[in-house]
């Protein structure tokens, strides 16, 4: 068994007298891709926001490589190695994919400090943006404000921004939604890429996308842990058939 | 793709003004700031100076960072007190009274930010007013120091012996301090710093996933622009030799975010523009016995909002992008 390099404990977090996420224990292994899947309102993107600092949890505690990172806020976190993507793309919209992967390649640095140097400082990130583009797929249209950018090239942005953090952890929101047939695919292929040597934790209501890259899967239902295993246990299991179909006798 | 009506060249080429214009828009600049005393009463133009650094100091937080100041008044009169204060008590050259008064704004500017920068729209607005007003009303109760309602009286106006007594002798040795001033504004939009903060400004929640200390970023900001302020604050207190209450009055942050509004909000040069406008229409109102200057002064910037919704210099170089023939594709809304 390889080491967990996070996890949560007891994690929980109410909304004015609503329990978004209750009591959620986790343990994703060192190296695998493991999935978040469940019905909408489940508590993946609270779970998601929870790990990264957006939310603080009521109770419980979240640990990423054993060390204890509960009420850290989101840029420690990020720095620590935990990197996420938006659900709903989170860009800045002047900026070009260019620019974004710039900035982000920035953050790790100290020169975002710099205010009195000139921005063509930047120009030394230029390759290895360009790289990060080119894997998610970016040949052109690296200058385009990311506004006026089609939506699938929005969401390879994304998944460079992330990229580009070099993470240990990658948290993946829904990186396909909204995607055609043909966008899932490079989406997946893509993620089998960059997995190597990185751990992912992926939301994703695609339960094909589930299918072809988790080696875990948990099931979330009302903000608990329904189930967890490998895909196909996950699949056949009883409890999961519930709750995505309705109960059988509702069924008929 | 589907955006290939959109080449990427000619998105760059709309983003920003072509290299050649924008050397001889600095010229033009240059030329008219060192004809300015000349065209008007020197002491109208030695007020321009002053206000286009506290415009530009305000567009740096509301333009760049976006956050509305509406307190910033608390550096600009701060350093005025504190450039007087150093200047009748030390004997200094005036540029270094000024600069130690724009230093003494910025260390005001850490715990005023520190508190401020956590809150974000009407709110940090309102919390940097009531700084403001708290400041306001410590120099009005503490009549040893800064004279009350007199005032703080006779500030001496002194470099290296030079008889600077006239306004327009007084322009061209403020006018190195402001060129520095609105040089170092330049640099810090342009600059790896600058970049953060616009990336901030369009969607701080992204920012922090990619690791930027958003609030820090923003106190940084902060205390950049009340150092800048406070270089406008300290030559004002200069020009006039004399401070009153009136620089840490609520209505003076008006009047300089009135400035970059007319201006263009995140257009720097804009803030420039707007004060001198509004101090020359001012002073011309005020000169030919017009009471209602508010009235007009209103009235301009109704018009200006409604008519020009970038301000004036965001609506002019709209124009010069269109007239040379590229849709601009950068900003969000319509033209």
């Amino acid at each position: 068994m390889v080491g967990t390099v996070l996890a949560t404990h007891a994690l929980t977090r109410d909304f004015r007298g609503f329990r978004a996420v209750d009591g959620v224990d986790l343990a994703v292994a060192a190296g695998t891709v493991h999935a978040l899947v469940g019905p909408n309102g489940a508590g993946k993107t609270t779970l998601f926001n929870l790990l990264t600092g957006f939310l603080r949890p009521t109770s419980g505690r979240i640990e990423v490589g054993g060390r204890d990172i509960t009420g850290l806020p989101p840029e420690r976190i990020a720095g620590l190695g935990v990197a996420r993507s938006f659900q709903i793309t989170s860009l800045f919209p002047m900026l070009s994919a260019r620019e974004h992967v710039e900035l982000a390649l920035q953050g790790r640095g100290r020169l975002g400090w710099r205010f009195w140097r000139s921005a063509k400082l930047l120009g030394r990130f230029r390759d290895r943006a360009d790289e990060l583009l080119a894997m998610v797929g970016f040949e052109e249209l690296a200058e385009v404000p990311s506004d006026a950018l089609p939506y699938g090239r929005k969401r390879a942005l994304e998944l460079a921004l992330a990229l580009a953090l070099d993470p240990v952890v990658l948290l993946l929101d829904e990186p396909t939604a909204g995607m055609g047939l043909e966008d899932v695919d490079r989406t997946v292929d893509l993620v089998d890429r960059v997995r190597a040597g990185r751990t992912v934790v992926l939301v994703e209501h695609n339960m094909s996308v589930v299918g072809r890259l988790a080696d875990r899967v948990t099931v979330l239902q009302g903000g608990r842990v329904l189930a967890e295993g490998a895909y196909d246990e996950v699949r056949a299991d009883e409890r999961v058939i519930t709750a995505y179909l309705g109960a059988p006798d509702a069924a008929g | 793709m589907s955006v290939a009506t959109k080449s990427p060249s000619l998105v760059r080429a709309a983003a920003r003004a072509p290299r050649r214009l924008r050397w001889a828009l600095l010229v033009i600049g240059l030329a008219i700031a060192l004809w300015l005393p000349n065209g008007l009463y020197p002491a109208v133009a030695v007020d321009m100076l002053c206000w286009a650094l506290f415009a530009v100091a305000v567009d740096l937080l509301l333009g760049y960072t976006g956050l509305l100041s509406f307190g910033h008044a608390a550096f600009w009169g701060t350093s005025a007190y504190a450039t007087g204060l150093v200047a009748i008590h030390l004997g200094v050259p005036f540029p270094v009274a000024v600069l130690s008064g724009a230093l003494v704004a910025a260390v005001l500017a850490v715990p005023i930010g520190y508190l401020a920068v956590r809150r974000t729209g009407i709110y940090f607005a309102m919390v940097t007013l009531a700084f403001a007003q708290m400041i306001y009303y410590i120099a009005n109760n503490r009549r040893g120091l800064t004279g009350g309602e007199n005032g703080l009286q006779s500030v001496p106006r002194e470099l290296f012996g030079l008889d600077l007594t006239d306004a327009y002798y007084f322009y061209y040795a403020a006018l190195p301090v402001v060129l520095l001033g609105l040089w170092a504004a330049w640099r810090i939009v342009n600059s790896p710093f600058g970049r953060v903060l616009v990336g901030i400004r369009d969607n701080p929640a992204r920012a922090r996933a990619l690791g930027y200390p958003v609030h820090r970023y923003k106190l940084l900001a902060f205390v950049l622009s009340a150092f800048i302020a406070g270089l406008g604050g300290g030559l004002f207190a200069m020009a006039h030799r004399f401070v009153t209450l009136d620089t840490l009055h609520w209505t003076t942050s008006g009047k300089a975010v009135v400035m970059v509004v007319l201006g263009g909000i995140g257009t720097l040069w804009g803030g420039v523009l707007g004060a001198g406008l509004l101090v020359r229409l001012e002073d011309w109102l005020s000169f030919s016995g017009f009471e209602a200057v508010g009235l007009v002064t209103g009235g301009l910037f109704v018009v200006v909002v409604l008519v020009f919704r970038r301000g004036l210099w965001g609506t002019a170089a709209e124009l010069l992008r269109r007239r040379s023939g590229l849709r601009r594709v950068r900003g969000g809304e319509q033209g």
